[in-house]
């Protein structure tokens, strides 16, 4: 038996949990279908998440005709750019981000980096995408009901969103996209509840927490928030469809409508806010998160460095994860609140600056004086870097009551938020998909291909958000179908509209090409070998790639963090994590 | 060092605060003695936990911000008896009921620590029957107060979210009753015909005397119960 309290590493402990093979699938429909396998489950997350954020992207593409060429298309209708921009948002966030960054690089990367066989529970974590896909079924039937999708705006404040004057109030839009978020809270909670169980109970031998790569400790983070955040939404959506559906007045005061008054009274949609918010605001952070994690890892890999200040990376997301659900209520200044309300919840937004200033700090001196790779997927993690400070800053404009009350429902704040939780998180999405495509397939993603998808995909949403930043401090207000030429906008900006407009198109188009590298690489691509990169983590060391069921042979046993490279006097320029060479020669295996 | 089940407690534990960081910073599992299925009750539970304080929120913001007068519970949950009302008399019975459930589901789990077949079985049932007639009771209230005219919309007595609340709030619970019911009959049968004994895995246990199961199903029951307990105080009493 080892004393763990001492300082020696030198000596594996006794496997706690008896390794067990999980039983392999016969049928090909048990394989590849209602697949176990993580790996396969990621996979289908992943699929799914990218085929309805397309037609996210497809709505973005038509409101921003709408908004450069106002009047050009008359197809496009007030109620349906309202019902794009809800779409959109809550496709982006939920059913996209969300799902791709958890349901699928969690599945993934979880139990490979952390050296298991699979999750703990298989039958559990496959329903978990089944009902995911559920829940997207029931988001893309809203489109074919009559009236449409709701167009009540991501948030779906009431009590605008369940009457007759928003698209798909009355009718079933708004009770399809309720139920559709119920159903992928209970998805989500069946594969949280496997991501958080198999990081805190199933690591190999010699895998500590603190020796757990970033991209773990940011996935297992969101997905502790995600199991306290979405119930605020649960609730919220449940009550919500109360009022819809039963006549009760949760969220609903005294109302009039079209001159009749409504059966409802006595509710408060403040109450929805709260309870939104309180799901809304650490969704950012379950986000961002996973995003921070992998950028880490992203650049210590294609920067041959050790990430710098593992500890304080770690601790930064767990006081970001923590202080992210003590400050929902900055949504809501213009709702009103006692000013007490508004200086403590401004200076807890303000405080999380300090963690989030030290990630960024961090991953700058991991490049300082680095071995810098210019690959596509440190192209990539530099554009986030340089995004997500920029989306940053406006957050500390935005976090302060009094600069947030004039710039709120402003063109500013979609400026804002795309950049910090849209264009940065994407960013760091598309350079794991070409870091980790090569472990899933055994080929490379084509690199000229990977470099025009970057370079246009960066500027192009430059072009697209930089501006839009000026175009709400100008004054224009977010949400509207048509402002025409109010007096209240201190300059022109319809050829700014325009511009912002024709580059969305091609930042759009650009990811066809992605798409098509994708498919193209899986034949075509160079062949990769087990560790393209020469990289230090678990998940490279498998015996086969792709990886197959079960994962490894005999599990790994980890002698040290995922960062050891360039060590002097290693044989070479990164040590994996279960490579038993020690600087003083001994041999330290079992 | 006599192990409580089959293919675990290998390890030794540090004791205080020094055990903490050296299980936060062992490697392999965090909890040292709890297996996967326990640890996923527990953190289900955790999730669970704020979906009810959620549901509480909402239904206390409702009442402290409506501007109609909140029917007083005393008199709505009476019951009138040989010419006398007793106030909360129903609820009273009911949380007792479920009170005594978790002590016969405390009484099941000791008896499954030592694998004790028939007891473990019986006590199970006699949670779910008591379980059972808790919702049965559940049942009649709702058949009342819905015949006296209250519904999820309005009710004879003031605020209508109070007929809202109390649907929403008592048949949340009472749905996370119905299921553990449901579950402790399956577990209940699956112990009685000795499944856990044989040399067999299932989802719910290893097999050769694992009785886990009978433990993680304790859990969830002494939550729904707890969580009846802060229902009690924030709708009935307040």
């Amino acid at each position: 038996m080892v004393d763990r309290g001492s300082d020696d590493q030198m000596q594996l402990p006794p496997r706690e949990v008896a390794d067990v093979m999980p039983p392999h699938a016969h049928s090909w429909i048990g394989k590849y279908v209602f697949s176990q396998d993580a790996k396969y489950i990621a996979i289908q997350y992943s699929g799914t998440a990218v085929a309805i954020g397309l037609v996210a992207l497809v709505m973005s593409w038509l409101m921003r005709l709408q908004l450069g060429f106002p009047g050009t298309f008359d197809f496009i209708t007030a109620e349906a750019y309202y019902q794009f921009v809800t779409m959109h948002g809550m496709i982006m966030v939920i059913y996209l981000l969300t799902a791709i960054f958890l349901g699928g690089f969690g599945n993934y990367l979880i139990p490979l980096m952390v050296g298991a066989r699979d999750m703990v529970f298989p039958f559990v974590n496959m329903l978990s995408y089944w009902v995911y896909l559920l829940a997207v079924l029931v988001l893309v039937a809203s489109f074919f009901v009559p009236g449409g999708p709701t167009g009540a705006g991501w948030t779906l404040y009431p009590p605008q969103a369940v009457l007759s004057g928003t698209p798909g109030g009355a009718q079933s839009g708004i009770i399809l996209m309720l139920v559709s978020l119920i159903l992928f809270i209970i998805g989500f909670t069946m594969g949280g509840l496997n991501y958080a169980v198999t990081v805190l109970q199933a690591r190999t031998r010699g895998m500590t927490m603190m020796r757990l790569p970033l991209t773990v400790w940011g996935i297992f983070t969101a997905t502790v928030m995600a199991l306290l955040a979405f119930p605020a939404l649960f609730v919220a959506c449940v009550m919500m469809l109360f009022d819809r559906l039963l006549g009760t007045s949760f969220f609903m005061p005294t109302l009039v409508e079209l001159g009749e008054k409504l059966s409802y009274g006595g509710g408060s949609p403040i109450a929805f806010q709260h309870l939104f918010w309180f799901f809304g605001h650490p969704e950012v952070y379950i986000v961002a998160l996973p995003a921070f994690g992998i950028v880490s890892d992203l650049i210590a890999v294609h920067a041959r460095k050790n990430i710098f200040g593992y500890r304080m990376m770690v601790w930064a997301i767990v006081i970001i994860g923590a202080l992210s659900f003590i400050v929902w209520a900055h949504h809501m200044y213009v709702s009103g609140m006692h000013p007490w309300f508004g200086f403590f919840f401004a200076t807890t937004t303000l405080i999380i600056a300090i963690p989030t200033a030290i990630k960024v700090y961090n991953w700058v001196l991991t490049l300082w004086k680095g071995d810098i790779h210019l690959t596509i997927p440190m192209l990539f993690a530099l554009g986030f870097i340089v995004t997500f400070v920029n989306g940053g800053l406006t957050g500390l404009f935005l976090g302060n009551v009094v600069v947030d009350v004039p710039l709120s429902d402003t063109m500013f704040v979609v400026a804002h938020f795309h950049m910090v939780m849209g264009v940065a998180p994407i960013m760091v999405i598309f350079g794991a998909i070409y870091h980790w495509y090569p472990k899933i397939t055994g080929r490379m993603l084509n690199e000229a291909m990977g470099q025009i998808h970057f370079w246009v995909t960066f500027i192009g949403a430059y072009a697209v958000f930089f501006p839009m930043h000026y175009v709400g401090l100008v004054g224009v207000p977010r949400r509207y179908f048509e402002i025409g030429e109010p007096e209240f906008l201190t300059a022109p900006v319809d050829g700014l509209n325009a511009f912002i407009s024709s580059a969305a198109l091609i930042v759009g188009a650009v990811q066809v090409l992605f798409l098509f590298n994708i498919f193209w690489s899986l034949r075509r691509g160079r062949e990769a070998g087990g560790n393209p990169w020469r990289a230090a983590s678990l998940e490279w060391q498998t015996p086969e790639t792709p990886p197959r069921h079960g994962n490894w042979d005999e599990l790994p046993d980890v002698y040290r963090w995922a960062y050891d490279y360039s060590v002097p006097g290693a044989p070479e320029d990164y040590l994996a994590q279960n490579d038993p060479w020690f600087s003083d020669g001994e041999d330290r295996r079992l | 060092m006599e192990s409580k089940y089959q293919g675990q407690d290998q390890t030794l534990l540090q004791q205080g605060h020094s055990g903490f960081a050296a299980d936060w910073g062992s490697d392999q599992r965090v909890f040292k003695k709890v297996s996967w299925g326990k640890a996923m009750m527990w953190i289900l539970l955790l999730s669970d936990t704020f979906v009810f304080a959620c549901f509480l929120a909402a239904y206390m913001t409702a009442r402290s911000s409506t501007t109609v007068d909140w029917p007083n519970a005393s008199e709505v949950f009476a019951l009138h008896i040989g010419g006398h009302n007793f106030p909360l008399l129903l609820i009273a019975i009911m949380t007792f009921v479920l009170i005594s459930s978790s002590g016969t589901m405390a009484m099941a789990v000791n008896n499954a620590y030592r694998k004790a077949r028939v007891p473990t079985a019986l006590l199970m049932l006699a949670t779910a029957a008591l379980g059972a007639a808790f919702v049965g009771m559940q049942a009649f209230e709702w058949t009342k107060l819905i015949s006296e005219g209250v519904r999820p919309w309005e009710n004879p007595w003031g605020a209508e979210q109070f007929g809202a609340s109390f649907f929403i709030i008592t048949g949340f619970h009472g749905t996370h009753v119905t299921i553990g019911v449901i579950f402790l009959v399956i577990i209940a049968r699956k112990v009685w015909r000795g499944d856990f004994d044989r040399d067999e895995r299932s989802w719910m246990s290893r097999g050769n005397g694992d009785y886990e199961g009978v433990e993680i199903m304790g859990l969830y029951w002494h939550f729904v119960d707890l969580v009846w307990v802060f229902i009690f105080a924030f709708f009935y009493l307040w």
